[in-house]
């Protein structure tokens, strides 16, 4: 048995190498975090024979090893460092085939610092129909590596590459770049020097970004003194070594590369972008897309969830009956499974919607909304990469936070991070169904649209609308510590690969359950306990009293004398007194103390609140527990006035509450995490929670 | 003149940079000097801009194309 393998995957973005790495390690694979970053580590493993297993690294794209936003960075920091625990046997360097000179440019980096590496050629097969002529054994040998053409999209050359990587040797074979000691040989010198390296350009890389380097911190002092001593220029070194490098690429590929039909592969791309991207019908087309999205997370999303909510209304039947009555069979059932069941019903819609935006994406649809939005976002102090982590926020605030690492500007990034949480998440979906299912009539307007479906967008667009005017006054506020790239390559449009559009929905859809999971189904148990205990002499006068009127009733009105216990209970529970003592403060918002303990436990995950309005109306319901929660939450009746609770009035500022306030931790872990700072998500939670209350009292005290 | 002025099917060479951070970022996409670039079109609202460089298609803002001096 030989050791595992350890590869990572290196390459520009949109050469496919993700698809590679999900064809190479399949089903087999995790998302973790490289240690003290928090950019997220795909790691895979594979076979590459019977007898050899590879773990393999997917590193996020980039165009050179001098990053430009947080995700950037990491290449570096796993190739230089050889403590980190990713720290590469072998690199693979995934090349665009259709542009090769381009993207040899990271590969001429990466191979000059010396490890072992490994050049795959993707997407060859659409070289060879552009026209493209690539001598393979002729690159191969003036790289002095093995080069393999492949193709991840259909799957060609996948053997052959992981033979390449079985024979490959443990000892670095590639020819040397360009020579780095003309741009500043006397400071490499030194660096060599100071770590104990023979290899030039390493050491010079290590003028450049030893800071990003944990193991290299001791030597910081050191390191500033030798950049002192030599005058040394980060970004003037780095133009020069780029042409340097240009040059140097450009003798390797003469004799190698022809390219005989030119242009002819962006004649369909031009074609759809003069459509696309059109001054006129571009955002028209844009904004339908959009609509049909929706559409779909509504509509098709609509029998599953159905399915599945009556699944879990059925077990929580049965359980009550078959199950010997007790307080462990009410724990499972009215805190668990009805907690797990306010999780899975999520699956449908978060599957539809990671489908959409991973078909957008891969088609290079995105990248042209990015491109068309970027002076609107701009104005708001936004940048049009910030579109993919708002509509990304449709499903849910936490990847898209992540995903805004892909935003070089560190203004633009906070500003989208800040806002991002306000566009409403589909936590926020069921919220709104079920309010708006209570306060709007089902009616239609002029015969076709429904009026719960334009109130439902209505909350959309209010949510969005906040988002947009929130980044406005951040733009003022945070002030920028550098300059807002929008350099971006615009993919050619190809047809998306629903292999990888399946996994996404179901890589989404698992880490949404395990992570939203855990935390949901904890609130649910805390607050069945909550719900079902209180100060025991409160408990022991009500079981007293009922006792007492119970003796004294005949048999038939026992039903509704045990529902009023188990109210009375409820009232006195801990959960009870928990809502009760925030009631005078939510009072003005149109809310009783029963909502208040829904909010309390919204601050832990606003999914809470449907299974937090079943679990207590479950428990409140005693003996009678059928009807769905919408049934008993129509008959609810405000205790202080006797009118029914959900009137219009206080649906609708109980939906702006939950549009705008900070009611999910998991976003503000991630924001920390983030901005590795406590400062940011405070800010965040305190304008989101006073946003809130602002807007439920204006709305209430209006509409009541 | 600098990339920004230039109309869509214009073409132009790349001269030289007037910002020497922003040339680190371009050049590393490919855009050298001595690299012929067309502007193939501007966003619908004017910026950013969509131009051929290198056998791809790059965008970029005009604030940035006009980093960018061309003959």
């Amino acid at each position: 048995m030989s050791h595992i393998l350890k590869i990572a995957l290196v390459g520009n973005p949109n050469t496919g190498k993700s698809t590679l790495f999900n064809l190479l390690t399949g089903m087999n694979q995790k998302i973790g975090n490289f240690p003290g970053i928090t950019v997220d580590k795909k790691v895979g493993y594979c076979k590459l024979t019977p007898d050899q297993q590879a773990e393999i690294t997917d590193l996020p794209g980039t165009y050179s090893l001098y990053p430009k936003s947080k995700d950037e960075a990491v290449v570096f920091q796993v190739l230089a460092d050889k403590h980190n625990s990713s720290h590469p046997d072998l690199i693979v360097v995934v090349a665009d085939a259709t542009n090769l000179r381009r993207n040899l440019l990271l590969y001429s980096q990466v191979a000059d610092l010396n490890l072992p590496v490994i050049l795959a050629l993707n997407m060859t097969d659409m070289a060879t129909k552009e026209g493209i002529i690539i001598d393979v054994d002729k690159l191969s040998a003036k790289l002095g590596v093995q080069v393999v053409p492949i193709s991840a999209r259909s799957n060609k050359g996948l053997k052959e590459l992981k033979q390449a990587i079985a024979n490959v040797t443990s000892i670095a074979t590639q020819e040397k770049g360009a020579d780095m000691n003309v741009l500043a040989g006397a400071a490499i010198k030194e660096v060599k020097a100071l770590v104990g390296t023979n290899n030039d350009y390493y050491a010079l890389q290590l003028l450049h970004q030893h800071e990003h380097i944990e193991s290299f911190t001791p030597q910081y002092e050191q390191f500033e003194a030798i950049e002192r001593t030599h005058h040394f220029e980060s970004s003037k070194l780095q133009a020069a070594e780029t042409i340097a490098r240009y040059k140097h690429l450009s003798t390797i590929l003469s004799g190698v590369i022809e390219d005989t039909g030119t242009a002819k592969k962006f004649v369909v791309s031009d074609r759809i972008d003069a459509i696309l991207t059109n001054r006129f019908w571009g955002f028209f087309i844009f904004l339908f897309i959009l609509l049909f999205v929706f559409n779909a997370i509504f509509s098709w999303a609509a029998y599953p969830m159905d399915l599945i909510e009556e699944s879990f209304a059925w077990l929580t039947a049965v359980g009550h009956e078959h199950l010997p009555a007790g307080v462990l069979t009410d724990l499972m059932l009215d805190g668990v499974v009805a907690g797990l069941g306010g999780i899975v019903i999520f699956i449908p819609q978060i599957a539809i919607l990671f489908a959409f935006i991973s078909i957008l994406e891969d088609t290079g649809y995105m990248a042209r909304v990015t491109f068309m939005m970027d002076k609107i976002m701009r104005k708001f102090g936004l940048s049009g990469r910030s579109v993919v982590p708002m509509i990304g926020s449709l499903a849910c605030a936490v990847p898209s936070i992540m995903s805004a690492r892909t935003i070089e500007s560190w203004k633009d990034r906070m500003i989208t991070i800040m806002v991002a949480p306000l566009v409403s998440c589909s936590a926020r979906l069921p919220v709104y169904t079920l309010l708006i299912s209570l306060i709007i009539p089902q009616e239609k307007v002029f015969g076709v649209i429904s009026l719960q479906a334009l109130t439902l967008m209505g909350m959309y667009l209010i949510s969005i609308v906040a988002a947009m005017v929130v980044a406005f006054v951040m733009k003022f506020i945070i002030k920028a510590k550098e300059k807002s790239y929008f350099i971006m390559e615009l993919p050619v449009y190809r047809m998306p690969r629903w292999k990888n559009v399946l996994y996404t929905m179901y890589e989404k859809s698992k880490t949404f359950v395990f992570e939203a999971g855990k935390v949901i189904i904890a609130i649910s148990i805390v607050l069945w306990v909550l719900a079902s205990y209180g100060p025991s002499d409160k408990f022991q006068a009500i079981e007293k009293k009922y006792a007492q009127i119970e003796s004294r009733q005949d048999s038939a009105r026992v039903s509704t004398l045990e529902r009023d216990k188990s109210a009375e209970k409820l009232e006195n529970s801990y959960a009870g007194i928990l809502g009760h003592t925030i009631e005078p403060v939510i009072r003005p918002l149109g809310f009783d103390w029963k909502i208040g303990i829904a909010l309390i436990t919204s601050f832990a995950a606003r999914e809470a609140f449907v299974g937090t309005m079943a679990t207590i109306y479950s428990v409140d319901g005693g003996a009678d527990n059928e009807g769905t929660i919408r049934d008993k939450m129509r008959v609810a009746v405000d205790a202080n006035t006797g009118l029914p609770l959900f009137t219009f009035a206080t649906g609708f500022s109980l939906m702006l509450f939950y549009a705008f306030a900070m009611q999910c931790m998991s976003t503000v872990a991630v924001v920390y995490r983030e901005t590795k700072s406590w400062k940011w998500p405070l800010i965040q939670t305190a304008y989101m929670t006073v946003m809130a209350y602002v807007a439920s009292l204006i709305a209430y005290q209006i509409l009541k | 003149m600098n990339l920004s002025h230039l109309k869509p099917g214009e073409r132009g060479t790349i001269v030289a940079f007037t910002d020497l951070e922003m040339s680190v970022k371009l050049m590393e996409m490919g855009c050298l000097p001595g690299e012929m670039v067309e502007v193939e079109r501007y966003a619908p609202l004017g910026d950013p801009m969509a131009i051929r460089v290198a056998g791809y298609q790059l965008c970029l803002r005009k604030d940035e194309a006009s980093v960018i001096i061309i003959t």
